[in-house]
């Protein structure tokens, strides 16, 4: 076949044509600042307009799953720290959630609601880093990913005075946390939350949400259809920006979610515009979240102490569970044998999943904006590669 | 009207400007390593051992129980007990190695050790020329001042101390009892024994009569 004849069965058209010109094939990563770590896409170009787009993952592999059933179950903890490492306390609440189910272990009032809080704030960290970043793809030029880092920054502070460390904080444990929250932490954090946090919403909103070249950069840019989100098993604010109304935390009650009035915010037009504002107003309604927390949080015990951390063996048997993570579901299935690590080790990573459907948003769209709607995916490397 | 949304945009930058000469709020960077900031009492960083007393070795509080080596999720410390002439088991590491090169400061050693011997470090700055030999650390390196450990978490130290106190304490009157009940238990064999040789001398003296 020449390769001036149209490839059968595709609708990309003939490699050269006399008329149109050469097809042209661009490696983007794995050393690209906008792929946000390191991850290729290999794009087929006719012009400026993607024809094809290959994605290459796996360059930062670790093991992560071995490693963890060739550990005790309390040794993996850490190791859940890095998988997204923007959000290290909602992977580790993940992670000891599905050692609960699958050794039987009860959790503590007061532990569950500290849980909530810590699961909301790094709900708050990862989507002010994702509107930064995302921003910043978009050519702003680091202005509002300075003023979003600035406020993750503040968090993280936070979050370092309590669990020692900034991102990696191996803080939960099972049947509850390390250490206790003081009661002038939680003050400290409906302060900030009042004032600088809410004030930094209502600036971000202002500064670019309304912006003309915004709204002409993002809008019916990277269109996901509904059916198409649920056939690939999208989750979290992707799968809500098309529309779907689907919230572990509305669906499963995991934890005290039910206690908690808030609501799932959903996108009309599946758009990268509709993603973005999915997560402005995700943000919205966590600080609700935190601040109903922080009122109704009763004394007690912040770990079980029966639970048996160090040296636990669960029956054997086999567990799945999985939380409402800022980037989408993710879960945890563990298979026992009854030894004191498990017999299999399983992570459903939100970010690999939804990584899954770029091919589609991005087809019949130019170049400078698979850099957006791969920001609008909202991936981390640590979590999609393992 | 196109372009009020620019310029709504415009005037937050401007904002934020102007503010960062005025404001500690929006002006957040400090200027490392000239000034620093204060660290949480809760940061963690590598492990040390703890010592009480003046001698770093003699004063060490790890009795080389092996339990952070075998929980530590990297496996990067190395324990070897100290043994006497005789190969008798001292409680005191004879080699205490930490591959800080390895360590990933999750904490998990401090966590489980019995003994409040292993904590985690404030000391963030250890750069090093040599790469594999200067990141192994070894006892003498890792032990550090129970004074030390003060000044760098003094809420959790001085807890620690109490806490130890205590157990000493129990310890000791543990042990007194135990010498108590010894005594009175020689104090009735005595007793005992000199009731038999008693009855025996009586027996004997029945038998002359």
């Amino acid at each position: 076949m020449s390769l001036s004849e149209p490839i059968p069965g595709s609708t990309i058209r003939a490699v050269h044509d006399d008329f149109h010109g050469d097809l042209l094939e661009v490696s983007m990563g794995p050393h690209h600042p906008s792929t946000h770590g390191v991850f290729r896409m290999i794009v087929t170009l006719d012009g400026e307009v993607v024809v094809k787009l290959k994605p290459v993952f796996g360059y930062l592999h670790r093991n992560h799953e071995k490693l963890a059933e060739n550990n005790a179950y309390l040794a993996s903890i850490p190791y859940t720290d890095r998988l997204d490492y923007l959000c290290s306390l909602t992977n580790n609440w993940a992670y000891v959630h599905a050692v609960e189910k699958l050794s039987g272990i009860e959790v503590p009032e007061r532990a569950e609601y500290l849980r909530v809080i810590l699961g909301e704030l790094t709900r708050l960290i990862n989507h002010c880093c994702l509107v930064g970043f995302l921003l910043n793809d978009l050519g702003t030029s680091f202005t509002p990913l300075l003023y979003s880092l600035r406020e993750r920054e503040r968090m993280l502070d936070m979050i370092e005075a309590l669990t020692g460390s900034r991102m990696m904080c191996n803080f939960m444990r099972f049947g509850g946390l390390r250490t206790d929250v003081s009661s002038e932490w939680l003050a400290q954090l409906k302060t900030y939350l009042d004032t600088t946090f809410a004030r930094y919403l209502d600036e971000q909103d202002a500064l670019l949400t309304g912006n003309e070249i915004l709204l002409a950069r993002t809008q019916g840019v990277g269109v996901l259809k509904s059916d198409l989100a649920i056939n690939a098993g999208i989750t979290g604010p992707m799968l809500r920006a098309s529309g779907i109304n689907y919230d572990i935390r509305k669906v499963d009650k995991y934890s005290i979610y039910d206690r908690f009035d808030f609501r799932v915010p959903l996108g009309d037009h599946s758009d990268t515009y509709d993603r973005y504002m999915m997560r402005m107003l995700e943000m919205h309604e966590s600080v609700k979240i935190i601040q109903q927390a922080i009122k109704d949080i009763p004394e007690g015990p912040f770990i079980d102490p029966k639970a048996k951390n160090r040296g636990l063996r669960p029956k054997a048997g086999e567990a799945y569970a999985r939380i409402e993570g800022p980037k989408g579901e993710i879960g945890f299935h563990l298979i026992s044998d009854g030894t004191g690590n498990p017999y299999r080790y399983r992570v459903r990573p939100p970010s690999l999943i939804n990584l899954t459907v770029l091919e589609d948003m991005c087809l019949g769209q130019t170049l400078a904006d698979t850099v957006i709607i791969l920001g609008s995916v909202d991936i981390v490397l640590g979590e999609v590669d393992r | 009207m196109l372009g009020t949304g620019i310029l709504k945009g415009l005037y937050i930058t401007a904002k934020n400007l102007v503010g960062s000469y005025y404001s500690s709020e929006r002006l957040t960077t400090i200027q490392y390593p000239e000034q620093r900031a204060q660290l949480p009492e809760n940061y963690r960083n590598f492990p040390f051992l703890v010592y009480d007393g003046e001698d770093a070795i003699d004063g060490l509080r790890c009795t080389a129980c092996k339990m952070c080596e075998k929980e530590c999720p990297p496996q990067c410390i190395y324990i070897i007990p100290e043994r006497d002439e005789k190969g008798k088991l001292q409680k005191k590491p004879k080699v205490f190695d930490i591959d800080i090169s390895v360590c990933m400061g999750c904490g998990i050693c401090a966590e489980v050790c019995p003994f409040e011997s292993i904590k985690m470090d404030h000391h963030f700055e250890v750069a090093q020329r040599n790469r594999f030999a200067g990141l192994l650390l070894h006892r003498e390196q890792l032990a550090k001042s129970n004074k030390y450990y003060h000044s760098i978490r003094p809420k959790e130290a001085t807890a620690v101390d109490e806490s130890l106190a205590e157990e000493k304490r129990k310890a000791e009157e543990k042990a007194k009892a135990a010498a108590a009940a010894k005594e009175a238990a020689a104090k009735a064999a005595a007793a005992k024994a000199a009731d038999a040789a008693k009855a025996k001398t009586d027996d004997l003296e029945e038998k002359k009569n």
